[in-house]
């Protein structure tokens, strides 16, 4: 404990490396995600190749994407680019499958009533689909936030800054207390983001609230 | 650099040996499939319990919040742990293995109870009808119902055990991780990329058999295959079910969501 105490403003900085290398991707990710989701909704024979084709990322195991990535981008391999855009390829893995199913969610007698009371195109996309395909989406990115914190981690082994530090750390110097440390803080940080997520997705839909 | 991890790649050197690719690889395909052994030994019994009764709900949930405590720390934490304990070359293999069936558990045991708890009711009862027995519903019924779900379980364990597999040579297990450690310490760029490449074929590889597994295990009468071609009268009436079902995603899109979820 008195090491945690001693080590408060160093853990509270690979804290926040952790949160810009999981927090940062989960925000682009989702950001590419949906157009993917709806192009995978609204041309079905697209569906099949974007599904598959994001969810093969997926299963490429993550210290091998750290390691490949500059290989792809031409990057240095301690450049902290090559785990933004890894990270954000797993979230794109994760989402694009959540949002196209969270639009198709979206009961056909409220798409109707859109229709008829005169939204078209882009518009109704943006007030009705979207705002109501929100559940299904925060469930999603709840998915993978809580992975992409338990992801970067393993990114300690190749030398990149955050919580991850400590465990490589404490096993290289047979000291517990840091490897509990980088434990209780991925578990720490993946708790506030599931928490974030969940309070965000609360507040921007309230008529949820009102149907309960 | 591509042409380094060319020359890397088609080196006869690296094909050979206890560090050679072959080895490495099976290495690797044997900690990852005595993990998942024993992973399933333990999750399906329990998970078909849980299912089947209804009782001990909790051990899903326990097992789920398991998944935000990060693979890393928990490898380190086990062989730091137990390491000293054990004498022998098996020093680092046990911590890695128990740190895989952990791993392995939660996906395996939530597919099994997800696909159990999901068997539709009617089923169950027209299988007490025909005259089966509790034992016998459960092998001839619920279990080949909920194969969907239980498969694509297995498929995410499978995946996530590969890849903590590679990450375990961090605490000196064999098979492929060796070289993308090995390499990173030496800074040779070339035998990381290389055993990264080989990691990630790997991966692709063991889930497209997997998923063909799952095309081919699953019964048509669950998967809606046999609707297309409706020359078998008795397949054709037993699948009216699967029809209402199929309206808003056929049994394998809801299982692959189940997969989506799992990791």
């Amino acid at each position: 404990m008195t090491w945690v105490a001693d080590h408060l403003s160093d853990i509270l900085w690979y804290a926040g490396q952790h949160t810009l290398l999981a927090g940062i991707p989960l925000i682009v990710g989702l950001l590419i995600a949906l157009p993917l989701g709806w192009v995978a909704r609204r041309y079905s024979n697209l569906y099949g190749v974007l599904i598959a084709g994001s969810g093969l990322l997926y299963t490429i195991p993550s210290l091998a994407l750290f390691i490949l990535m500059p290989l792809i981008l031409g990057t240095r391999i301690l450049d902290t680019l090559n785990v933004y855009v890894a990270m954000t390829l797993y979230t794109l893995a994760l989402l694009v499958r959540t949002v196209a199913d969270g639009l198709g969610a979206v009961p056909d007698s409220t798409r109707q009533a859109a229709i008829a009371m005169g939204f078209t195109g882009m518009r109704r996309l943006l007030r009705v689909d979207l705002p109501l395909a929100i559940p299904v989406i925060a469930a999603g990115l709840r998915v993978a936030a809580v992975s992409n914190v338990s992801i970067v981690s393993v990114a300690s082994l190749v030398g990149f800054p955050q919580l991850g530090y400590y465990l490589t750390d404490g096993y290289q110097r047979t000291f517990p207390t840091e490897i509990a440390v980088g434990i209780v803080g991925c578990v720490l940080l993946a708790l506030i983001f599931d928490s974030v997520i969940r309070a965000g997705a609360w507040a921007i839909t309230p008529w949820q609230r009102v149907a309960r | 650099m591509l042409n380094n991890i060319g020359t890397w790649l088609t080196d006869p050197a690296h094909w050979s040996g206890p560090n050679g690719i072959p080895q490495r690889i099976l290495e690797h395909l044997i900690y990852s499939g005595i993990s998942l052994v024993i992973a399933a030994l333990i999750a399906i019994p329990l998970g078909v319990m849980v299912g089947h009764s209804g009782r001990a709900k909790w051990t899903v949930s326990v097992a789920n919040s398991l998944r935000a405590v990060p693979s890393l720390g928990l490898l380190f934490a086990v062989a730091l742990w137990l390491g000293p304990k054990i004498a022998s070359s098996l020093a680092y293999v046990i911590p890695s293995v128990i740190v895989l069936v952990l791993l392995a558990v939660p996906p395996i045991l939530s597919g099994t109870y997800a696909g159990i708890q999901g068997v539709d009711p009617a089923a169950r009862d027209a299988a007490k009808g025909m005259g089966m027995r509790g034992g016998e519903v459960l092998r001839k019924v619920e279990l080949p119902c909920s194969l969907p779900l239980l498969l694509s379980g297995i498929r995410s364990a499978t995946l996530q055990v590969i890849a903590t597999a590679t990450i375990a040579a961090s605490i000196s297990l064999g098979g492929l991780g060796r070289y993308l450690i090995d390499g990173l310490s030496v800074s040779d760029y070339a035998e990381m990329a290389s055993g990264a490449i080989l990691v990630a074929l790997l991966a692709l590889g063991m889930d497209g058999i997997l998923a063909l597994i799952q095309r081919t295990a699953i019964s048509p009468g669950l998967s809606g295959k046999f609707r297309n071609t409706g020359d078998h009268l008795e397949v054709v009436s037993t699948t009216a079910r699967g029809d209402t079902a199929s309206d808003s995603a056929s049994p394998t899109d809801r299982a692959d969501d189940q997969r989506e979820a799992l990791v």
